[in-house]
C-alpha cells in the first residue's frame, strides 16, 4: 500500500474540548497545524457534558481558588499532584472567562454574570458548606462549550482532517515522537503525519466497561497508541462511576440535578445520603455517593421489581426551575427512562463515566516518563491533555466540573508549551524511520486476511463483561486476581478478530477492530494496576482494605501514596512519587487527612 | 417489551463493489433492552458488519446518526423502534451525495454553516471578566444555540435540495440568527449583508419541514422569519 506523507509543525489528535483548545493556541500563533479527528469536531464526547465547568468566580457565593484547590486535593484522596492542581485551580477563571469572550452562552445571574450552581465535593472554606462554583449553560454546558470552541477555531482557520482515524504513534530509536499514522475513513488510505510536535487529546476509554455513560467513540485511542509505543500509563486503576446513569440505558444524568436540589432515595423513600455524608449529603464526591448507592442496593434497599436501582427525586422542585435549569435532563429522562422528572423520580445506578488515569504528563502538557533516574522526564515532541492525559489533577477520584476545567486549562497549557518550544527552536523535524508506517500497515493487512477469527463484537463484549464484573465500584481480591487472567485471555483473542467487511470505503467494521486494540490496552492496564494496589483510595475500594483506625477508609499512605505506571510490553508495574508540593512557595501543601463529607 | 423480530428495508451501497444502490430486506431479533432504532442498528451490525452508519453519543446530543426513517429525517438514537411501521425503511439523508450505505457526504452542509461566520464577532478589547448579559437577553438564545448540526432540517428542505450551493439552509440560518440575537455580537449589519441575496436567505419558502423534523424541537423557520424582518426593517 502506498503511504502518503504530510508534514506539519504540529499534529493534534482529537477535536474535543482539549484538542480544540490546544488547536486555538497553535492556530493563533501561526503554526502549521493538522487536527485529526475520527468524528466531526462537534460530535466529540465533550458535547455530552452537562452540569458545568468549575471556576472560583464567586459570582453568587464567596469563593477563591485556594478552596477549590483544597476540594480537588481532598477529592483526589491525595493522589493528585498538588503543583498541577494549584495550576488548574488558579487558571480556572481565566479560561472560563475566555470561553465567555468566545461566545459561549452561559446562563446568567440577575446582575448579568455567569450563572454558577453547587456541585459534588465543591465547598467553601475548606469543606464547611456547598459553594456555587459550577459555571453552567443550562444542563448543556459541554455542548455549549464544544460548539463555542469549534466556532472559535473556524474563525482561526484551523485545519481539520475530519473522519481520520489515528492509528499508531511514530517514535525514533531515541524515543522522540515524530507524529502519527492515520487512516482516512472515506478512502481507507493510510498517511503519515510527520510533525515537530504531537499533541494527544483523544479522550477516555469508558467503553471498556459494559455499562457506561460514554459515547461509542470513547475507545481510548490515544491511550492505546501511547501504550503500544512504550509510554507507560499512569493510575489506570482509578475509574469514576458516576452515581446517576439512567438505570438500564446508562445515559448520564448530571450531578447538577443534585446541585439544583435533587435528592437520592431508597425504596423506603429515605434520603440515605444523610447517613453516609452528614455534611454534604447528596453533594458528597462521586466515589462516595456511588458506593453508598451500591451499598443500599446490596443491602436490599434498592427500588423497582428487581431492587436494582435507587431514585433521583426532583419532584419537589418547581416545574419552571426544571424547565429553565435542567431541560436536557428532562428530555433524556423522558426518552430513556420513560419518566417525566417533574412528576416522578428517575431510576438511576452508578455507571462507568471517567478515566482518572492516562498518559502521564506534567502541568505544561508534556508527556513525562521515567528516564535516567528522573521519574518525570519529558518525551521530546510529545504532549497530551484532557481525559487521555494524567496531569495528575484528579488522582483517585475526580470532582464533577473539574473535567471540563481540565481540558480547558491543560489543552491551553499544552498548546502554549508547544508554541514556546517551537519559538525557542527546541522543536525540530527529525528524520522518519523507514519503518514509520509498518506497524499500521501490518494491522490493516491482518484484518484483510484474517480467517476463522472471532467477531470484534464478541471479543469486545467479553472484555466489557470482564471489566464490569472484576473491576467495578467495589473491588475484591479474588475477583481482581481472576480478572487479570481473564483480561489477558481476552487480549489474546483480540489479536485474531475477523471482519467480514473488506471494503476500502468507510469500513466501520475495520474502525471498530482498530478501536478494540486500543480498548484492550486500557483494560489490561486497569485490571493489572487495580489488582496490584493493595489499599483503598478514592474510586479504588477493596474488600481486603477496610476502614480501620490505623488506616482510615482503608487508605495506606505509608505504602501506597504513589502513582502507578503500567508498561504494555511486559505488563510491568513501576511506581513514582505523588507531588505533595504546590507550584508556588507561598502556597501551603494540603496536608494528608481522612476523607469525610 | 420482550424479545421480538423487526423487519427492515435498508438502502445499501458500497462503491467498492456495488454498481447501483439497492434496498436490502433484513430482519433482526431484538433483546428486551433494545428500545431505540440505534439499538436495533447496532444489533444488525452484529449480524452483518458491512452495514455502515455513523453513531456516537447515543443520546441525541452529538448529531451523528441522522437518517431518513420511514420517509422522515430523524436521529436513530432518539427514535423508538417499536413506534415505527415495518418493514422499517432506512435511507441516507436526502439531497446529499451518498458515500456508503447510510453515510452521506456532509461537505456542502458544513460549507453553508461556515459561510455565515458561525462565531461571535466583537472587536472591542475583551474585558478582564465576563461580558455582562441580562438573563432576559440570554433567554433570546434559547431555541437557537442547542443545534447539534445533525442536518435533519437542511436535508428535508426542498429549497436546499435544489440549491445546496446557494441557499444557506435552515441549520445555517438558525446559526446566523443565534449570533444576530446575541447582545454580545456586534456584526448584525455585516451578517445581514452576507444574507442579502436572492438565494442565501430568501429561498426559504416557509415549507417548515425543518421544524417538523428537528430532533431537538428547534424552529429554524421562526429564526429565518426574524432575519427577514430585520432585513425589511433596515430597508425602510
Amino acid at each position: 500500500m502506498k503511504v502518503a506523507k504530510r508534514t506539519f509543525d504540529a499534529v493534534i489528535v482529537g477535536a474535543g474540548g482539549a484538542g480544540l483548545r490546544a488547536a486555538l493556541q497553535l492556530s493563533e500563533a501561526g503554526l502549521r497545524t493538522a487536527v485529526l479527528t475520527k468524528v466531526f469536531p462537534t460530535r466529540s464526547h465533550t458535547v455530552a457534558a452537562q452540569g458545568g465547568v468549575a471556576a472560583s468566580l464567586g459570582n453568587t457565593t464567596e469563593d477563591n481558588w485556594h478552596w477549590h484547590m483544597y476540594d480537588t486535593v481532598k477529592g483526589s484522596d491525595w493522589l493528585g499532584d498538588q503543583d498541577a492542581i494549584e495550576f488548574m485551580c488558579k487558571k480556572a477563571n481565566e479560561v472560563v472567562v475566555e470561553l465567555e469572550h468566545y461566545g459561549m452562552p452561559f446562563d446568567r445571574t440577575d446582575n448579568g454574570k455567569i450563572y454558577q450552581r453547587p456541585f459534588g465535593g465543591h465547598s467553601m472554606n475548606y469543606g464547611q458548606a456547598p459553594v456555587m462554583r459550577s459555571c453552567a449553560a443550562a444542563d448543556r454546558t459541554g455542548h455549549a462549550m464544544l460548539h463555542a470552541l469549534y466556532q472559535r477555531n473556524v474563525r482561526a482557520n484551523t485545519q481539520f482532517f475530519v473522519e481520520w482515524m489515528a492509528m499508531d504513534l511514530i517514535r525514533n530509536t531515541e524515543g522522540d515522537v515524530l507524529g502519527v499514522t492515520a487512516m482516512e475513513m472515506e478512502t481507507g488510505e493510510v498517511s503519515i503525519f510527520h510533525a515537530k510536535a504531537t499533541i494527544f487529546a483523544t479522550g477516555g476509554a469508558g467503553r471498556i466497561y459494559y455499562s457506561s455513560t460514554n459515547a461509542f467513540i470513547n475507545t481510548g485511542d490515544g491511550v492505546g497508541m501511547a501504550a503500544r509505543a512504550g509510554i507507560p500509563l499512569e493510575d489506570m486503576e482509578f475509574w469514576q462511576f458516576h452515581p446517576t446513569g439512567v438505570a438500564g440505558a446508562g445515559v448520564l444524568i448530571t450531578e447538577g440535578v443534585r446541585g439544583e436540589g435533587g435528592i437520592l432515595r431508597n425504596d423506603a423513600g429515605e434520603r440515605f445520603m444523610e447517613r453516609y455524608a452528614p455534611n454534604l449529603k447528596d453533594l458528597a464526591s462521586r466515589d462516595v455517593v456511588s458506593r453508598s448507592m451500591v451499598t443500599e442496593i446490596n443491602e436490599g434497599r434498592g427500588c423497582g421489581p428487581d431492587k436494582d436501582h435507587v431514585l433521583l427525586d426532583i419532584t419537589h422542585l418547581s416545574p419552571e426551575n426544571i424547565m429553565k435549569r435542567l431541560p436536557g435532563i428532562r428530555e433524556i429522562s423522558i426518552q430513556f427512562a420513560g419518566i417525566d422528572p417533574i412528576k416522578a423520580p428517575i431510576p438511576v445506578v452508578p455507571t462507568c463515566h471517567y478515566q482518572m488515569g492516562g498518559i502521564p504528563t506534567n502541568y505544561r502538557g508534556q508527556v513525562v516518563v521515567p528516564k535516567d533516574g528522573s521519574p518525570n522526564s519529558p518525551v521530546v515532541g510529545f504532549y497530551a491533555a484532557g481525559e487521555c492525559a494524567c496531569a495528575s489533577v484528579h488522582g483517585a477520584n475526580r470532582l464533577g466540573t473539574n473535567s471540563l476545567l481540565d481540558l480547558l486549562v491543560f489543552g491551553k497549557s499544552a498548546g502554549e508549551t508547544v508554541v514556546d518550544d517551537f519559538k525557542s527552536g527546541n522543536l525540530t523535524l527529525k528524520p522518519l524511520p523507514e519503518s514509520a508506517a509498518d506497524v499500521s500497515l501490518a494491522r490493516i493487512a491482518r484484518l484483510e486476511s484474517q480467517k476463522n477469527g472471532e467477531s470484534v463484537h464478541e471479543v469486545r463484549l467479553a472484555m466489557q463483561r470482564t471489566m464490569q464484573k472484576h473491576a467495578g465500584v467495589f473491588r475484591f481480591d479474588n475477583l481482581l486476581k481472576e480478572g487479570v487472567q481473564r483480561i489477558l485471555e481476552v487480549a489474546e483473542r483480540a489479536k485474531s478478530t475477523e471482519i467480514k467487511d473488506k471494503s476500502q470505503v468507510w469500513n466501520t467494521a475495520r474502525t471498530e477492530a482498530l478501536e478494540l486494540d486500543n480498548l484492550i490496552e486500557v483494560a489490561k492496564a486497569t485490571m493489572i494496576s487495580a489488582e496490584a494496589r493493595k489499599e483503598s483510595r478514592g474510586a479504588h475500594v477493596r474488600d481486603d482494605a477496610p476502614d480501620t483506625a490505623e488506616r482510615p477508609n482503608g487508605r495506606d499512605d505509608v505504602n501506597w501514596l504513589k502513582h502507578t505506571l503500567w508498561y504494555s510490553a511486559d505488563n510491568r508495574l513501576e511506581y513514582k512519587p505523588v507531588n505533595l508540593k504546590p507550584m508556588s512557595a507561598d502556597v501551603e501543601p494540603i496536608a494528608l487527612a481522612k476523607r469525610t463529607y | 417489551m420482550s424479545k421480538r423480530t423487526v423487519q427492515f428495508k435498508i438502502y445499501r451501497y458500497d462503491p467498492d463493489k456495488d454498481q447501483q444502490p439497492y434496498m436490502q430486506d433484513i430482519s433482526v431479533e431484538l433483546e428486551a433492552s433494545d428500545k431505540k432504532l440505534l439499538d436495533a442498528l447496532v444489533r444488525l451490525k452484529v449480524v452483518d458488519d458491512t452495514l455502515s452508519f455513523r453513531r456516537s453519543c447515543r443520546e441525541g446530543v452529538c448529531g451523528s446518526d441522522a437518517m431518513n426513517i420511514n420517509g422522515k429525517n430523524g436521529l436513530a438514537c432518539l427514535t423508538d423502534v417499536d413506534s415505527l411501521a415495518q418493514p422499517i425503511a432506512l435511507r441516507p439523508l436526502p439531497g446529499l451525495p451518498v458515500i456508503r450505505d447510510l453515510i452521506v457526504d456532509m461537505t456542502q452542509f458544513f460549507k453553508q454553516y461556515h459561510s455565515i461566520k458561525p462565531y461571535l464577532i466583537n472587536d472591542e478589547p475583551a474585558p478582564e471578566r465576563e461580558r455582562l448579559q441580562t438573563p432576559e437577553d440570554r433567554d433570546e438564545l434559547n431555541g437557537l444555540y442547542e443545534c447539534i448540526l445533525c442536518a435533519c432540517c437542511s436535508t428535508s428542505c426542498p429549497s436546499f435540495w435544489w440549491n445546496p450551493d446557494k441557499f444557506v439552509g435552515p441549520a445555517g440560518l438558525l446559526a446566523a440568527y443565534r449570533f444576530i440575537a446575541d447582545t454580545r455580537d456586534q456584526a448584525t449589519s455585516a451578517r445581514l449583508d452576507n444574507l442579502e441575496d436572492p438565494y442565501r436567505l430568501f429561498r426559504c419558502h416557509t415549507i417548515m419541514n425543518c421544524v417538523d423534523v428537528c430532533p431537538k424541537g428547534l424552529n429554524p423557520t421562526r429564526a429565518i422569519g426574524k432575519i427577514k424582518d430585520l432585513m425589511v426593517r433596515r430597508a425602510i
